[in-house]
């Protein structure tokens, strides 16, 4: 299955990481969205809205976050592909709904455009402050997916890519973008329809009567029916057996809650999505992602003019953490560094991954700006030692 | 000597999830009796119930939507009005119904609750009042009388109750009606007749919480609540809804209140839109082979 060719805007274009992340989720098929207005991602769904009329789609301005991350989950129980698009304060507000897509095995996008933080922070100016809430954020056990772009032209591929891993999981997928990215305005190529492959949504075959709605299917995930189908669906965020029906005993939430871990576990290694340079014999590997990738880079040409032997990770898909690529590539080097416009949060993953095996430098940023390469290069020249 | 056995079929029966019942509701609850009501006018009204769904929040009420053989969703809670409003944006042919506590949509769901007044999403709310959170062991809400005990108001609220009729009215809603669970047939008229009209609709009915609200505040039992119903109650139809405050020992204003035109959120967006308008792709996977309604 392909994009719809008259809903894709093919061609080149010179357009920001914000309007590029629209087009994808476009192409990628969603017609409906739900938001609230926030900086640095309000042009997502400025966007949108103006593009959802001649797409046969509908863009709604909810009251708050809370109800644009619901909304959308109405909006897909209806049969329709959407997401929602927001800024720090109201990815926080969005997170006990992150977790109801998760137990409800709602396939849908999240956006978090992010911004300095906590709190209100700097409305204006980047962080990678939301890394570690895209994981954790909601309450309980959980397993989600998110992806870090680094250009305008990733915002339109991984948009694309979201929505794509949304319905292949059916778990809510997060595309975890910057100020900087969001703001960037860069080339950006749009490819014709019949190169965009969608993954269509796994809608049951079977008649109302064999089918039971959480009844997974051998890569663990259930097929789905809409509301107004005739199947009676029962979707509830309580713990549920197969049919859906709510069942509040340890055994379900044992087998249920193994199950939503084990989905995205079990595909992991396929997830990983990395872009990778001079591993091969490096001393140093540079690790990084969204924004700060594309600062390292300048501090790692400054290595190698030293003669240091300096490889680097970008991790595209940044959860699932990609663990068993860490886990073999750390015996192999003096150290990764990892940069990051946070305090120090997926480095905490690679830490875990590496222990004892090589060193790890964290080089943490409060956020507001991205790093001066001196600071990476200086923790280069340390891991090096 | 022989026994005939006499087959009883309840005519509600295949509304509910008999696989889920009985139902956790303690004794002399009155959503239950609601949900009779409820049931009886959706078997009465030409409805399409392959097409209608029920959503829910959270708490006692929060139920109603998993024992219903229907499309149920059973949501987070105070958010059920915003899941509905989702549903039925991305599929108009949905009859959408969110049946929920005072709690759920008038506390935490407030502000969900009066926008979709505002925009007139056309879904229809029943709230079930029973003037406390009964689920959570018996604390206060918005709809709490002023004075009266709680868990939470030893002492007794100092806070004023919400006249939630008056809210939706104030808020635009195009029809807005108040029973008790006492009047069980009047209520079922009523919905039966607010599932015919368009636009956002709300319908509050009192019910007794013996478990929590009544003994608490040493008001008797489930009976004593619907011989105080019977004795409060005025049907006043068509009354100012500033007129319709719940006051303690006051008379309970009830009656359909409000019935007026407005053009619900989806017919003033298309009307708007005009040529900008395309109809909404059918649902997913007819939209997926047949492309977007219209060159772009």
């Amino acid at each position: 299955m392909h994009a719809d060719p008259r809903c894709v805007l093919t061609g080149t274009h010179f357009i920001n990481g914000d309007a590029a992340c629209c087009e994808g989720a476009i192409a990628a098929g969603a017609r409906f969205a739900a938001g609230y207005p926030i900086t640095p991602s309000t042009e997502i769904v400025e966007r949108f809205a103006a593009r959802a009329p001649e797409v046969g789609g509908l863009f709604i301005q909810m009251e708050d976050e809370i109800a644009s991350s619901i909304a959308i989950q109405g909006m897909v129980w209806a049969g329709q592909k959407a997401f929602t698009v927001t800024s720090g304060p109201g990815f926080s507000l969005m997170m006990e709904h992150i977790g109801l897509a998760a137990m409800t095995e709602t396939p849908v996008v999240f956006v978090d455009v992010q911004r300095g933080g906590p709190s209100t922070g700097l409305p204006t100016l980047p962080s990678q402050g939301d890394m570690m809430q895209a994981r954790f954020g909601s309450h309980g056990d959980y397993a989600v997916i998110a992806l870090s772009p680094n250009s305008p032209q990733e915002c339109f591929d991984l948009a694309v890519k979201a929505f794509n891993l949304a319905e292949e999981f059916r778990v809510p997928v997060m595309l975890m973008m910057d100020e900087c990215v969001g703001h960037m305005t860069e080339r950006v190529v749009i490819p014709p329809a019949e190169q965009i492959p969608i993954y269509p949504r796994r809608h049951t075959k079977k008649p109302p009567e064999q089918f039971r709605l959480y009844e997974p299917g051998e890569d663990l995930v259930p097929e789905m029916a809409y509301a107004g189908e005739g199947y009676k669906i029962y979707v509830t965020g309580l713990t549920h057996d197969e049919r859906g029906y709510p069942s509040l005993n340890p055994a379900t939430q044992k087998k249920l809650i193994t199950r939503l871990f084990e989905k995205i576990r079990r595909a992991a290694d396929r997830l990983v999505m990395v872009e990778a340079d001079r591993l091969e014999g490096a001393d140093v590997v540079v690790v990084s992602y969204g924004i700060t990738s594309r600062v390292a880079m300048r501090a790692v040409q400054a290595a190698r003019e030293k003669g240091i032997q300096v490889g680097t990770l970008r991790l595209i898909c940044v959860w699932p953490f990609p663990e068993k690529l860490i886990r073999e590539l750390a015996p192999k080097v003096k150290a990764m560094v990892m940069p990051e416009l946070n305090m120090g949060q997926v480095v905490i993953e690679l830490e875990r991954c590496a222990v004892g095996q090589c060193k790890v430098i964290s080089v943490p940023h409060a956020g507001g700006t991205v790093h001066d390469p001196a600071e990476i290069l200086d923790a280069i020249e340390r891991g090096a030692q | 000597m022989s026994t005939t056995e006499l087959e009883v079929h309840n005519p509600v029966e295949d509304l509910l999830r008999q696989d889920r019942l009985p139902t956790i509701w303690c004794p002399g609850c009155g959503i239950g009796t609601t949900v009779n009501s409820f049931a009886h006018a959706l078997l009465k009204q030409d409805i399409d119930l392959k097409k209608t769904v029920i959503v829910s929040g959270i708490g006692c009420s929060g139920r109603v939507s998993g024992y219903m053989n229907l499309d149920s969703f059973h949501t987070t809670h105070g958010r059920a009005i915003p899941f509905a409003t989702g549903l039925k944006l991305a599929n108009p042919e949905l009859n959408v119904i969110v049946y929920s506590g005072d709690g759920d949509l008038a506390s935490i769901g407030g502000n969900h609750l009066i926008h979709a007044a505002r925009r007139n999403i056309d879904i229809l709310v029943v709230c079930i009042n029973n003037m406390i959170y009964a689920m959570t062991g018996g604390q206060a809400a918005a709809t709490t009388p002023s004075s009266a005990l709680s868990t939470t108001t030893p002492y007794g609220a100092f806070e004023p109750e919400l006249n939630l009729v008056q809210l939706v009215d104030a808020a635009g809603a195009s029809f807005v009606a108040r029973w008790t669970a006492y009047h069980v047939v009047q209520l079922e008229r009523t919905i039966e007749k607010a599932l015919k009209k368009k636009g956002f609709r709300f319908i509050e009915v009192l019910s007794p919480c013996p478990t929590y609200f009544q003994r608490k505040n040493n008001m008797g039992d489930a009976l004593q609540a619907m011989l105080d119903y019977k004795k409060r109650s005025k049907i006043k139809h068509g009354c100012p809804t500033w007129e319709t405050a719940l006051t303690p020992g006051g008379d309970i204003i009830v009656g359909e209140f409000v019935d007026r035109e407005r053009e619900d959120y989806l017919t003033r967006m298309r009307k708007q839109l005009g040529p900008h308008y395309s109809e909404f792709p059918p649902q997913l996977e007819e939209h997926e082979s047949e492309g977007c309604s219209k060159e772009c």
